[in-house]
């Protein structure tokens, strides 16, 4: 073994010894949360003191209380990089996530962790969001009738792309009011699922339509008065109301309210969005 | 996210959570009242033969002496804000709190019990029409382009204060009207493959545009709205003689 | 269904469901397979200790490598084939290598079919981005989130079939009846600590790799070697279980933070490496492939540069992308702007990242056929990252998520002919059922005893020391010793609390995964006694050509210790052999430039 080795074995015990030293001298003061405690049959909130740590999330907190002071603190976490969706909690009575909200931003004030509460709570901050998967199920999935590779152009898809930025993290389902306030959940598939079939709909290759099961199915699109708390929760940015869910509102409104739609329809034969040829009447817009 | 948003954001979090709903109300309820005065109590809005308040445009004559000519124009623009995507947000906020806002403390006053909510599927369901209401406000839009032109001629070609006042005006409204989510979807928001439809490019370009001022429709909504207003405040100022078309050119 | 097994005490009661095919993790590759076997019209069940769409195929960021030649024209499978050998340094299965290379333009191909969205070329095809090892660009990508976009997908086509999904459902111990056949498992359900007995024809194992044996890692919580574990215990072979991949790009500031991946797609589009001093150090790595050289390479480049003092003020190097701009950036690598602008207060189309390497990958994990994915116990097979023998020593950025589908498929198809021609029983001793419940309780039942958390810090700090990207006799040895004297107090930790949604008790079950693999990692990077791809041992001056002909295959043995067996890599097809030129290295260039001198 060279002498640059040996120096490298040395070298490298020393940067970990770096990393539990960066953690101890960033600790500065301490911090407090409120955590909701509690079950499907009720809770309190307790209050838990933890260390500072530069740059900690609330996760890091949650964590940290998980391991040191309450083992059984049930939260529910995958990623821990605002790229899986799974920490969605209510933070002072706004759904955020976990792993994106930063303990600094709130300086000065309390701050309290509870459960989404749109969704029946199993333990802690843990909500069964099971009724979504349900959601999911029910919506008409892609198909077309064109053999991939398909020939898509940029042009065409740019627009999709926002919609699939979608992470399911539920907090627009947490905050719609539909659901959370008037429990709308068997006709009504919530601001999640309107991005879904938005770009089913707008996808140049997709054949199925949708409007039916967004005006009169389980999507009851109508219940959405679009008073945009869901836009404004979105960790991704999607414009949840304005590009999918008033397109969509547009789109049945063509096929539902429109007199000179209907009667253009009646006349010309119903077309097709994607290619403007004639097709069936069964909703179905294959086989022009 | 830029370092505007949040700082509006947090300066707006200072206010309690009724704040925005009382706004909305205020304004939207002073301007309603406003436009009820002008149609019932205000049968002529014009000055000087070149300034036709953007409320009677275009010029309908009244077939009853004390009804307003404004009453045949009227009711499609306010028609036209009424099913807006936007003032639906705003009003269902702010009027009936459909919710008042997002918070969690707010929604637990919403006043309708889950039996009572309807959304947009019974009485509001109306609000589909917003598209025809479009299609007359874009003729609206057209008239008040020609009185914009004629009020650059008090007489022969000249600015003054009161064209100016127009020019904004027609701007900020047609920024508002082609900005309009029903536009977007007239545009070429209905189209799904733009390269398998003739004049797709076009389409997809209109869309484009029309989505660029739909991103802030909302502020096109409050400053055409303030702009019509504060026409039509001018020419009854004019009128009354309180103040004098100030000519620039 | 309530068994009418035993029945005393209300804990001790269990579900039974019976599915066909059972399948372990609902990644890419447990998501895949169970497309693949629910189309064959059997009956399947997903059991996912998450919810499904959250597993860890969602963090992958860069693209799908398939040669397709969408941009470059001269990619082939042939191309793909050598690049993969070339980066796993010849140790990885090459019949696998084969399949992969030729089958992921199709897999990916299905997914569009499926409603995928892959960025667009100028002619209207899936556009492929440039990356690590790749000779050409060939990463079929969504901007910086095709994991998630894969996932989706996936997700969504399994939810138009009929399987049965189960979600946050932990498996603890697979079953084989009297033939030796794995024809079930134990699950628990997380929300509540119900126990499920699941019957099965064949179980696949699709668990994820075991990143979390680390403490800076870019692994969710569920990377801890369940999978892989478990098929152990019953029996199962695991290969190359000393191979570990540090990927080069990891955040180091802040704290909380450290080790949260950075997309290789940074150095795809053209991110530059510099130290401290502003030096772009690649040129002294790897002056031909410079920043987008293979991972193994570019990791210890990183981390030779800040431990020879030429680092940032956090301990990490520059990862500088400020050239494409704002807008090139938005488009290109929204979701890096946005977790840099978040969570360290760094705009990147302004200024450098700070990065450093951080665990990302296994390339180890249970030995399986190429062609049906089975492992050596009858009924079990495996697929995705917690199989071994497609990436060798080293994988190459991409060909994970191609490894997922094409194998993913693979392992349904495999699991539902065996199910079809197979007409034996399901049926286990119930005293198997009862002892396995038994064990999983203790940790409830027991009076006092060890925190998990604990435990699995003073895990993942020793495998930090010790099995780091740089490895040596001396320190192996003694991470071994503290890795035994862990594994000693597992069996007593304690978990407070019931079994409603606890994860004390969970991480109670888990540590028990992490020591086992940490020991065997431990062991086989102690065998492996040369420098190949994510073995950097420094007692030696480079690759031996002696263990690069040699895979090491861990099993059980008869006294329940680790075996460890040498065993012939067996000799290249012809076919395959001639793609490589007569004098080409074999040891994938580490014998060239300054790689070889420390």
């Amino acid at each position: 073994m060279s002498e640059q080795d040996a120096q490298q074995k040395d070298m490298a015990s020393k940067a970990h010894a770096d990393v539990h030293q960066d953690e101890s001298d960033a600790a500065q003061g301490t911090t407090r949360l409120k955590i909701f405690r509690g079950d499907a049959e009720g809770g309190s909130e307790v209050e838990y003191e933890i260390p500072n740590i530069e740059g900690m999330v609330v996760l890091d907190a949650v964590l940290y209380i998980q391991a040191h002071q309450a083992g059984d603190l049930a939260v529910r976490w995958n990623c821990k990089a605002a790229h899986c969706g799974s920490c969605s909690a209510e933070i002072n009575g706004k759904p955020k996530l976990l792993c994106k909200t930063r303990v600094e931003e709130y300086e000065g004030q309390e701050i309290r962790v509870h459960p989404m509460r749109a969704f029946p709570v199993i333990k802690d901050l843990v909500s069964d969001v099971k009724w979504n998967y349900e959601v999911a199920r029910s919506t008409i999935p892609f198909q077309s009738d064109e053999q991939a590779p398909f020939i898509m152009y940029e042009e065409d898809v740019e627009r999709l792309y926002e919609p699939k930025k979608c992470i399911e993290c539920f907090m627009c389902q947490d905050v719609c009011h539909v659901l959370r306030t008037h429990h709308k959940h068997p006709e009504f598939a919530g601001p999640r699922f309107f991005v879904r079939n938005q770009w089913l709909e707008m996808h140049p290759k997709d054949t199925q339509s949708r409007l039916e099961y967004l005006k009169e199915g389980q999507g009851g699109i109508g219940y959405c008065n679009i008073t945009k708390c869901c836009t404004e929760v979105c960790p991704v940015n999607i414009k949840i109301t304005d590009n999918s869910i008033i397109p969509l509102k547009e789109r049945v409104a063509d096929e539902y309210y429109d007199p000179a739609k209907w009667l253009m329809r009646k006349i010309r034969g119903r077309r097709s969005p994607k290619t403007g040829a004639v097709v069936g009447r069964n909703g179905n817009r294959n086989g022009g | 996210m830029s370092g505007g948003t949040l700082s509006w954001s947090s300066f707006t979090a200072r206010f309690p959570w009724w704040a925005g709903s009382v706004t909305t109300v205020a304004i939207l309820g002073a301007f309603t009242i406003y436009s009820i005065f002008i149609v019932f109590f205000q049968p002529v809005g014009e000055y000087g033969g070149y300034l036709l308040s953007p409320m009677y445009s275009p010029p309908v004559p009244s077939p009853i002496d004390w009804l307003s000519p404004a009453i045949f124009v009227l009711w499609i623009p306010l028609g036209f804000r009424l099913t807006c995507y936007y003032y639906r947000k705003a009003y269902y906020r702010a009027f009936l709190w459909d919710p008042p806002n997002c918070s969690s403390k707010a929604q637990q006053r919403e006043p309708r019990s889950p039996e009572n909510y309807s959304g947009e599927r019974n009485l509001w369901v109306f609000n589909n029409v917003h598209r025809y209401f479009l299609y007359g406000s874009i003729i609206v839009v057209a008239f008040l382009l020609y009185e914009t032109i004629r009020a650059f001629f008090p007489d022969g070609f000249g600015i003054t204060i009161g064209s100016l006042l127009f020019l904004l005006n027609v701007v900020l409204l047609s920024g508002y009207t082609f900005g309009c989510h029903s536009m977007r979807h007239l545009a070429g928001g209905r189209v799904d493959c733009y390269s398998c439809v003739r004049g797709g490019n076009l389409r997809r370009k209109s869309f484009q545009w029309v989505s660029v001022l739909n991103g802030r429709h909302m502020f096109w909504a409050w400053v055409s709205l303030f702009s019509v207003w504060g026409a039509d405040v001018y020419v009854r100022l004019l009128m009354a003689g309180v103040i004098t078309d100030l000519r620039l050119v | 269904m309530e068994s009418n097994g035993q029945t005393n005490g209300h804990r001790d009661r269990h579900e039974v469901r019976e599915h066909d095919i059972l399948i372990v993790g609902a990644g890419g590759a447990g998501l895949r397979a169970a497309i693949a076997a629910a189309e064959r019209g059997l009956s399947v069940g997903v059991v996912t200790k998450s919810l499904i769409g959250k597993a860890h195929t969602v963090m992958a960021e860069g693209g799908v490598a398939a040669s397709m030649g969408n941009v470059d024209a001269d990619d082939g499978w042939q191309t793909h084939f050598m690049d993969t050998m070339k980066s796993g340094k010849f140790l990885n299965n090459w019949q696998m290598v084969e399949i992969f290379a030729k089958e992921a333009p199709e897999r990916v191909y299905e997914l569009e079919q499926w409603g995928a969205l892959f960025n667009r070329t100028e002619e209207g095809k899936i556009s492929q981005r440039p990356f690590g090892g790749h000779t050409y660009r060939r990463l079929c990508h969504v901007g910086d989130r095709t994991g998630l976009e894969m996932i989706r997908t996936l997700q969504e086509k399994t939810l138009a079939t009929d399987t049965t999904v189960y979600m946050e459902t932990t498996v603890t111990r697979l079953f084989k009846n009297d033939e030796g056949q794995v024809v079930g498992a134990l699950a628990y359900t997380r929300e509540s600590g119900r126990f499920i007995h699941f019957k099965a024809k064949a179980v696949v194992m699709a668990t994820g790799g075991w990143g979390r044996n680390y403490k800076v890692t870019s692994n969710s919580w569920e990377g801890t070697g369940d999978g892989a574990v478990l098929a152990y215990d019953v029996g199962a072979e695991l290969v190359d279980m000393e191979m570990v991949q540090f990927h080069p790009t990891g955040m180091v500031w802040p704290p909380g933070v450290r080790g949260l991946l950075v997309t290789e797609g940074v150095r795809g589009e053209g991110g530059i490496l510099r130290n401290s001093e502003g030096e772009r150090y690649m040129e002294n790595y790897d002056s031909e492939k410079m920043e987008l050289s293979t991972r193994d390479v570019v990791a210890r480049a990183n981390y030779t540069e800040v431990t020879e003092g030429r680092g940032s003020p956090h301990g990490g190097v520059y990862l500088d992308i400020t050239h494409l701009g704002y807008n090139g950036i938005m488009k290109k690598l929204p979701v890096m702007y946005e977790q840099f602008k978040n969570l360290a207060d760094i705009d990147i189309s302004k200024e450098p990242m700070e990065v450093f390497p951080t665990i990302h990958y296994v390339m180890g994990g249970i030995k399986v056929d190429p062609e049906t994915c089975v492992t050596n116990v009858p009924g079990l097979f495996a697929a995705g990252e917690c199989a071994g023998g497609l990436h060798g020593a080293n994988r190459l950025g991409g060909n994970s998520l191609s490894d997922l589908l094409v194998f993913g498929r693979r392992a349904g198809e495999g699991a539902a002919e065996y199910a079809k021609s197979n007409g034996y029983s399901t049926e286990i001793d119930d005293s198997q059922l009862e002892t396995e419940k038994q064990r999983v309780l203790e940790p409830l039942e027991r009076q006092d005893g060890e925190n998990p958390y604990e435990l699995q810090q003073q895990v993942q700090e020793a495998m930090m020391e010790h099995a780091n990207l740089m490895r040596n006799e001396e320190s192996l040895k003694e991470g071994l010793e503290k890795i035994l004297a862990i594994k000693e107090r597992v069996p007593n930790v304690k978990a407070h609390g019931s079994t409603l949604f606890n994860p004390g008790w969970h991480a109670a079950q888990d540590v028990r995964y992490l020591t086992q693999i940490s020991e065997i990692i431990l062991r086989t990077a102690l065998e492996r006694k040369e420098r190949r791809g994510a073995q950097w041992h420094l007692d030696y001056d480079g690759p031996s050509d002696e263990l690069g002909k040699i895979n090491f295959i861990v099993k059980k043995d008869e006294q329940g210790e680790i075996g460890i067996e040498r065993r012939e890599i067996p000799p290249m097809a012809e076919h395959l052999s001639r793609l490589f030129d007569e004098g080409d290295d074999k040891h994938g260039g580490e014998q060239q430039g300054k790689e070889s001198q420390f």
